[in-house]
């Protein structure tokens, strides 16, 4: 039989999705559930010195109004997954426009909306820093960098020594702004307590850390909490935390003696659970006349809230540690703290708005040194991981080079800007390297192999619309000699067997080996049964084979149901675990980004005309899904590059674009044909299906990619996301 | 969003009168008076449906084209005599929102769509024009989308309409019929107010008057006319600056022109200055830079959108050239 593992399998919950089958967190029928409305700060910095809840108490269908003076108090969490340190309602200080200073509960959404407009807060305001670009001079280290794991500076070589002393010199800051999430599910979460005991439906890219943070919260076990999380409607980084729409919501549940249900609006989605912070990058490069790196200097700072309200450090240089071949390299990051939200995880943290500055450096440097951008790559490859000093557990990033470029035509590239045109048009062409690093948790599945040959099998992990429900079906159908029909496979429920929340592309690489493991221990288990049959005399495991619900030996051939049947059971299940990353190897995944920009010469409009990108992300094992994770990326990186910034109003602190029409975000004329290749390859030492995750690696790289073809097409560069009309104007 | 009565008469008459009663406010396809009353920007205690009044037909002949307060944007972007005779009208829809939104909104309903000046629209910003006297931080705060053109100390918010910038260069009048039955017709080009020091009064719109139809003279300029927009986004966005042409050509020299801008002004904006510049001229790239010279007299940028002033003229030279040839 052919594997079903890399096929371009249909979605097995497409049909539930087109057809408003799948259920999410909002949309579950609670009997007697009522309705909260999130009341927040209009001021940036200060305190509440009066709530006055006498009107709002008293309108029609009220069931309670919560505020600092009446909320239950919380325990703060110290979960490792959560940048949310800080519990909510807790006192009066006000650090952020937007915080949430109130939640409000009546019998109806309406009457929820009109008692919230009618509650009446009085602030004492204190002075405010709402920009960061005001306050650099206050940069502070981060204390927990990378959860206290590393620390936030690395120094090989003597870096800045060897800068003085090159021919060659890149040395310029690249800025990124504020960017939201936006995923078209808003975040909603419905609470239900029966006892001590809480049910919760929430979206949420991590049902463990979830039921770890409210346990802790409210200091009841985390065997008390449920939370159960079928379908997500995207998240891309800000459903990963449990942030305090979720708790608010359970404290009122409890307050109310029901369930409640809360629905962010998308306005409040924009203060309501991170975004990716405004960084600031200095970068320096040398290079010989040769074009060999001779010291690379990145200095990272990126934008924080106050510090109370945890730690969130977008980590922009760790690409730059190893991504080229260079005996002198520094890198810092900072932090700069403002009054606004906690910053948090946003589609490829660090490597997205990190890359943006290295690659556009590395643009800079291929035309200080006249030698072709992907030349330059190839002069400074690096062979191992020179920060760990490990060998890549696979590494086919030249092949990429070598296959985008070809797809792309990138040997036509008159490299002086300004010189490619379509008539009036200015045609340019850009590109970057992406990377973005493997990563693996322990995770636990569970498999259950019936009399009728159907497998039921489940983790606790996520779909958030990237295809787990689907991937995890073909390893089983392949495992277990079974179709894919026959297969369900069921996730985002905490009473299943643990898995890591989703994020930082690890759901593939943490599940399918537990998957897997479950696979062969169910199948170990059958075949164990049938040995000790007499029937089976003479043969051992090897002799057997599962397919369609039959066990095959040579002559002879045992039915699953008579098996079970013989052995008196419903099903025979399998455990499977999967253990941390391994440790001998550096563990990344590559690609080359490849843009074409047309851009009026006199109007400034740029347009991104054509894009390959080539990726080399281990055994790909859904060719459709995994395609689809690709223009996703690209097309978020389009984004990044040209739409997308959340504006802060500098006066107030407050967020003036926030919401989908002012926020843009790529339409349909602004996506060209995409063409992506996966280079072919299989990482073995991270998952034994060869398999990685690849939600995040095809957008790093496509902000540089497109501000590199831009500088190709005007003789602009531009250096400050995004890059508008303004910008290159002239 | 705060609770509302609704009604929808079957009369003009009697929805006037509910419209014109304090808390009064029509409605017809609701692409922007939802959002704004589900953002409390505006809280009309009772709204008057007109969609069942007979106001929504499309009629051109000889004597022009009149466009039905409730013709959607739509059927009139689709309709044949509106982008054979007046092109700058049907390319200004097209360039507008999204089929959705196009499919329900109206031509009267577009003529009052209100600015997407972000301050404007979140209630936790004070605005002159949400909330007179209470103060205009857009015009020292984010204010790329903002006018260069029309505004004053209180008030610098952009226009946002597409359609009404080719209606304005078309010579348009607006038809009305107030209280009592009363009707009048004015001018599009002074229906639109400059904000002033009261920017919360946008339209010379009395209570409860309803806008019936819009009437579009005929022209050889509008004949030979078309629609600019200058964007980020290359669709489903407002323009950061666009412009209505609509020439009559003599040969190569300009009989007659008709040139309104968009996303500079705080209402659309006419150019009549720039039209009598290019009055018996040559089409020449020189002549259209200098016309356009004229274009931004006047301008106050206001910072993030001082951009505007050099993409104005550009993109007027632009649309000058593609007319003419």
């Amino acid at each position: 039989m052919d594997a079903i593992v890399g096929q371009p399998l249909d979605r097995v919950d497409g049909r539930l999705k087109v057809t408003g089958g799948a259920r999410y967190a909002a949309e579950f029928p609670v009997p007697g559930v009522v309705h909260a409305v999130l009341v927040q700060s209009s001021v940036a910095a200060g305190e509440i010195v009066a709530i006055d809840t006498s009107a709002a108490e008293g309108m029609p269908g009220v069931l309670a109004v919560i505020t600092p003076e009446n909320a239950e108090k919380l325990q703060a969490d110290k979960g490792g997954e959560q940048v949310v340190s800080r519990p909510t309602l807790q006192d009066m200080q006000v650090l952020y426009n937007g915080q949430h200073v109130a939640i409000v509960v009546a019998d109806t959404l309406d009457r929820a909306q009109a008692a919230a407009s009618a509650l009446k807060l009085t602030y004492k305001q204190d002075e405010a820093v709402t920009t960061m670009d005001s306050a650099l001079n206050t940069a502070y280290r981060p204390k927990h960098f990378r959860g206290g794991a590393r620390s936030p500076d690395s120094n090989r070589g003597d870096a800045d020594a060897a800068f003085d002393a090159a021919a060659v010199k890149v040395d310029a800051t690249y800025r990124t702004p504020i960017e939201h999430h936006n995923p078209m599910e808003p975040h909603a979460t419905i609470a239900r307590w029966d006892g001590d005991r809480v049910t919760v439906w929430t979206a949420t890219q991590g049902i463990s850390g979830a039921q770890h943070t409210l346990a802790t919260l409210f200091g009841i076990p985390p065997a008390n909490v449920r939370v159960i999380c079928p379908y997500v409607g995207g998240g891309f980084g800000c459903k990963g935390s449990t942030w305090p729409p979720a708790t608010l919501t359970a404290m009122a549940a409890r307050k109310v003696g029901r369930p409640v249900k809360l629905s962010l609006t998308r306005r409040q989605m924009f203060t309501s659970n991170g975004y990716r912070p405004r960084t600031v990058q200095k970068v320096k490069l040398a290079a010989d006349a040769g074009g060999k790196l001779v010291a690379i200097r990145h200095d990272g700072m990126s934008q924080m809230s106050m510090p109370s309200l945890g730690e969130f450090a977008e980590p922009v240089g760790l690409a730059t540690e190893m991504l080229y071949s260079c005996p002198n390299v520094a890198v810092t990051h900072r932090l700069v703290g403002v009054n606004a939200p906690l910053p948090t995880y946003m589609r490829a943290p660090g490597e997205a708005s990190g890359v943006f500055a290295l690659e556009s450096a590395m643009d800079e440097l291929a035309v200080a040194l006249r030698i072709d951008p992907v030349e330059l790559r190839l002069r400074n490859y690096a062979d191992g991981d020179e920060h760990e000093d490990k060998p890549f557990s696979l590494k086919n990033l030249r092949e990429c080079y070598r296959q985008g470029a070809e797809a792309f035509g990138w040997s036509q590239r008159n490299p002086a800007p300004r010189s490619m045109r379509d008539g009036r048009v200015l045609i340019g062409w850009g590109m970057a390297t992406s990377t973005y690093p493997a990563n693996r948790r322990p995770a636990e599945a569970l498999v259950r192999l019936q009399a009728d040959g159907s497998v039921v099998a489940g983790s606790g992990t996520q779909d958030l619309g990237t295809g787990t429900y689907t991937v995890m079906t073909q390893v089983i159908a392949d495992e277990l000699g079974v179709s894919p029909r026959r297969v369900r496979f069921v996730l985002g429920d905490s009473t299943l067997p643990p898995a890591p929340g989703s994020g930082g592309s690890t759901t593939v690489a943490s599940v399918s080996p537990a998957v897997q493991a479950a696979c062969a221990a169910a199948r170990q288990k059958l075949f164990s049964l049938i040995l000790a049959d007499p029937q089976a005399a003479g043969l051992t495991s090897a002799d057997l084979r599962l397919a369609n619900g039959v066990v095959l030996a040579p002559a002879r051939r045992f039915p699953l149901s008579q098996v079970l049947a013989r052995a008196g059971l419903e099903y025979i299940e399998g455990r499977g675990k999967t253990e941390g990353p391994p440790g001998g190897h550096s563990l990344h995944s590559f690609g080359a980004q490849f843009a074409e920009v047309r851009v009026d010469p006199d109007l400034g409009e740029i347009r991104v005309s054509r894009y390959v990108g080539a990726f080399d992300a281990g055994r790909i094992l859904n060719a459709k899904t995994g395609r689809s994770q690709l223009i996703g990326g690209i097309t978020y990186g389009i984004g990044m590059a040209l739409l997308e910034e959340t504006a802060t109003d500098a006066e107030t602190g407050r967020y003036v674009n926030a919401d989908l029409a002012e926020y843009l975000v790529p339409v349909h004329p602004d996506v060209p044909l995409i063409r992506t290749i996966f280079v072919a390859g299989e990482d073995p030492v991270l998952d034994p299906l060869g398999a990685r995750g690849i939600g995040e690696l095809p957008m790093v790289g496509v902000a540089p990619a497109i501000a590199n073809a831009v500088y190709h097409a005007t003789g602009v560069r531009v250096r400050d996301l995004p890059i508008r009309i303004e910008d290159v104007l002239g | 969003m705060q609770s509302f009565g609704y009604l929808d008469p079957a009369d003009a008459d009697a929805a006037i009168a509910a419209a014109a009663a304090p808390g009064g406010k029509f409605i017809a396809g609701g692409t922007d008076l939802m959002q704004l009353m589900k953002d409390d920007v505006e809280a009309p205690t009772r709204i008057v449906d007109v969609e069942k009044l007979p106001y929504g037909a499309i009629e051109a002949n000889g004597s022009g084209l009149r466009l039905g307060a409730l013709a959607r944007m739509s059927d009139v972007a689709a309709h044949p005599a509106v982008q054979r005779d007046y092109p700058v009208i049907a390319q200004a829809l097209l360039a507008s929102a999204s089929p959705q939104l196009r499919n329900m909104a109206t031509m009267g309903g577009n003529m009052l769509q209100r600015t997407r000046c972000h301050y404007f629209r979140d209630t936790g910003f004070p605005c002159n024009k949400r909330n007179p006297g209470s103060g205009c931080p857009a015009i020292h705060g984010e204010n790329r989308l903002l006018a260069i053109l029309g505004g004053s100390e209180h008030c610098i918010a952009t226009h946002p309409s597409d359609l009404a910038v080719a209606l304005v260069a078309l010579d348009t009048s607006v038809e009305l019929q107030g209280v009592g039955g009363a009707r009048r017709t004015v001018a599009l080009g002074d229906f639109h107010r400059l904000p002033g020091d009261t920017p919360q009064i946008e339209t010379v719109l009395q209570p409860g008057e309803l806008i019936t139809a819009l009437v579009v003279p005929p022209s050889a300029a509008a004949r030979r006319s078309a629609y600019l927009k200058v964007r980020d986004r290359a669709s489903f966005e407002f323009a950061l600056v666009s412009a209505a042409v609509a020439l009559e050509m003599q040969g190569n020299t300009i009989a007659d022109a008709r040139i309104a801008m968009g996303g500079v002004g705080t209402k659309p904006w006419r150019l009549p200055a720039v039209e009598a510049a290019l009055r018996g001229q040559a089409a020449t790239p020189e002549n259209f830079t200098a016309a356009a010279g004229l274009a931004v007299e006047g301008a106050m940028p206001a910072g993030k959108n001082d951009f505007k002033v050099k993409l104005m003229q550009r993109t007027l030279v632009r649309a000058l050239s593609t007319v003419a040839a």
